[in-house]
């Protein structure tokens, strides 16, 4: 295929990307804050299925990783394993205070650390738990980066 | 060849990551066609030692942590846990912290039940439901931010008080939300009674008779439905809730309408007793001293979370760290209930009696050893890893 026929094939997948990532969300150990503020984030106050962002419940269907809390000693082979299942290209977005730096729980016996520390983040979400603006927030952040 | 064959199984195994639920819990059904032969739940996937960790930490810091064993009934921990410290530091509370103390817990018990409601819903492929009740849920967040300061986990509680006060705008929006919230609530109430189809997904399904509850101790609104008239709020008032009483409520039928039902007269209790509660705040302090080393002893706190009973065991040993402490969260009580009525029920109908006992993994995740015998006393993760395999095989 010559050059500029890929370059319009890379734009039109950015573009189809950007307008309807669908998400699928994993709680590697969290304490539920950040998963019911995520689920709120579908509920009409604020609604992000208006922008095309679905919750998926396949990983093999999905584009963004949410995941929430530390990471387990039990979840983490699950995770490692979710996040293999999506195709590529792929995004994690890492929601509240415990994926960055295992927050509240650190040095518990069966956390083995922050959700960077088992598969590549794309976008952190600080906060105990975060906002649903901040989580919608940060998933912008990504799509924007995407659009880069 | 012509040897009988053995009837094959076949197990449907659901999670941890699954689309149902949003916490991570493995359970296999094994089904005969539709029909559901025998149930298993995996747990332990958020198991963190949080337990073990606090023996860690100073009593103030564990405050923070234990107001993260979950995150949808945060305050109920903080406040059973604080209750317990006060007890064992022979401290008294104001009577205005209690009452702030009891107003939070009820606040938070209309987001838990409104919130449990949408999920359930959900489950029955209700989502119009699930909607509007997040919608309207939406209210008592925005109360909870107004008076806290944080829509989850609101550090209301510290040890010795609150650090929350009421005023006169915060009242006045509070008893404004309960009228819209009540309003909602009766409209839902006709729902989940009279709506055709959402009754072929809840009546008689998931029937749990009084005996089977008393046998599997079941707790809270699981139990209630099936006739348990047992709430700790009534039978061992705690907070303020002896000046401030609340009535409980109990069904007969068992089964997941009475549950829905049971849930939301429980709503219509909580909008009752928050608006007497505004009415009648009594002034006072907001805190009293507490010291930092909190003297030897051992103490049992308990007190009513959204989900049913919920226990705290605490144990000083003199210093500025606690001992010992042991949580019994009331969704560990209820696992039971699920797994013994499952059976004889259709695979469709598995999520919504999942779903109907409001369960709660990261509260329930534990890890218990019982030593048998000779058995070494430290295990390693390989050594607990096979006995996992070995167990669930």
């Amino acid at each position: 295929m010559t050059t500029p026929m890929v370059g319009v094939i890379e734009k039109v997948k950015t573009w189809a990307r950007v307008n309807s990532p669908w998400v699928i969300h994993f709680n590697s150990g969290s304490c539920n804050g950040c998963d019911i503020e995520i689920l709120a984030t579908l509920t009409p106050r604020y609604d992000v299925e208006r922008f095309g962002i679905k919750l998926q419940g396949s990983p093999r269907h999905a584009d963004v990783l949410i995941c929430t809390g530390p990471v387990t000693l039990q979840a983490r082979d699950r995770l490692v394993r979710v996040y293999e299942q999506m195709p590529e290209p792929k995004f994690v977005v890492a929601v509240g205070s415990c994926g960055i730096s295992s927050g509240v729980f650190q040095g518990c016996y069966n956390v083995v650390g922050n959700i960077g520390d088992v598969i590549p983040v794309n976008v952190y979400v600080p906060g105990c738990p975060p906002r649903p603006e901040a989580i919608i927030y940060g998933v912008v952040q990504l799509l924007k980066s995407l659009q880069n | 060849m012509g040897a009988e064959k053995k009837p094959e199984k076949f197990v449907v195994s659901i999670g941890p990551q699954h689309p149902a639920l949003k916490e991570p819990g493995h359970f296999e059904f094994a089904v005969e066609g539709e029909i559901v032969t025998s149930a298993t739940a995996r747990l332990g996937f958020v198991h963190r030692g949080m337990e073990k960790g606090t023996e860690s930490r100073t009593w103030v810091q564990n405050l923070y942590l234990m107001e993260r064993v979950c995150g949808i009934c945060s305050a109920v921990h903080a406040m059973a846990y604080a209750q317990g410290v006060e007890k064992l530091a022979k401290v008294e509370v104001p009577p205005r912290a209690r009452a702030i103390r009891q107003l939070i817990a009820e606040l938070e018990r209309i987001h838990s039940h409104l919130l449990w409601l949408g999920v359930a819903a959900h489950e029955g492929g209700f989502d119009t439901l699930f909607m509007l009740s997040w919608r309207d849920r939406e209210t008592v967040m925005d109360l909870l931010e107004a008076i806290t300061g944080n829509r989850v986990n609101y550090s209301a509680n510290v040890l010795g008080g609150v650090k929350i006060d009421i005023d006169e705008v915060k009242s006045a929006a509070i008893l404004k939300g309960m009228d819209f919230l009540e309003e909602r609530t009766r409209h839902y109430m006709k729902v989940v009674t009279e709506d055709e189809t959402f009754l072929g997904r809840t009546r008689k399904i998931g029937t749990m008779t009084l005996e089977q509850a008393l046998r599997l101790g079941s707790v809270g609104p699981t139990g209630r439905a099936s006739g348990v008239p047992y709430d700790v709020r009534v039978d061992a008032p705690y907070a303020a809730y002896q000046d401030f009483p609340v009535n409980i409520v109990t069904d007969t039928a068992g089964d997941l309408e009475a549950r829905f039902v049971v849930r939301i007269k429980e709503l219509y209790e909580s909008y009752r007793v928050i608006r007497e509660l505004v009415d009648h705040m009594p002034a006072g302090e907001l805190t009293t001293r507490i010291p930092r080393r909190i003297q030897e002893g051992e103490v049992v706190s308990r007190v009513e979370a959204p989900r049913g009973e919920l226990f705290y065991f605490l144990k000083s040993n003199g210093t500025d760290m606690p001992e010992r402490i042991k949580v019994r969260t009331p969704s560990l009580c209820n696992w039971g209930s699920i797994l013994a009525t499952a059976v004889g029920h259709r695979l469709a109908d598995m999520p919504m009696i999942l779903a109907g006992i409001d369960p709660c993994f990261s509260c329930n995740d534990r890890m218990i050893l019982v030593k048998r015998g000779n058995d070494q006393t430290v295990w390693t993760w390989e050594d607990l890893r096979r006995y996992g395999i070995e167990y669930y095989k």
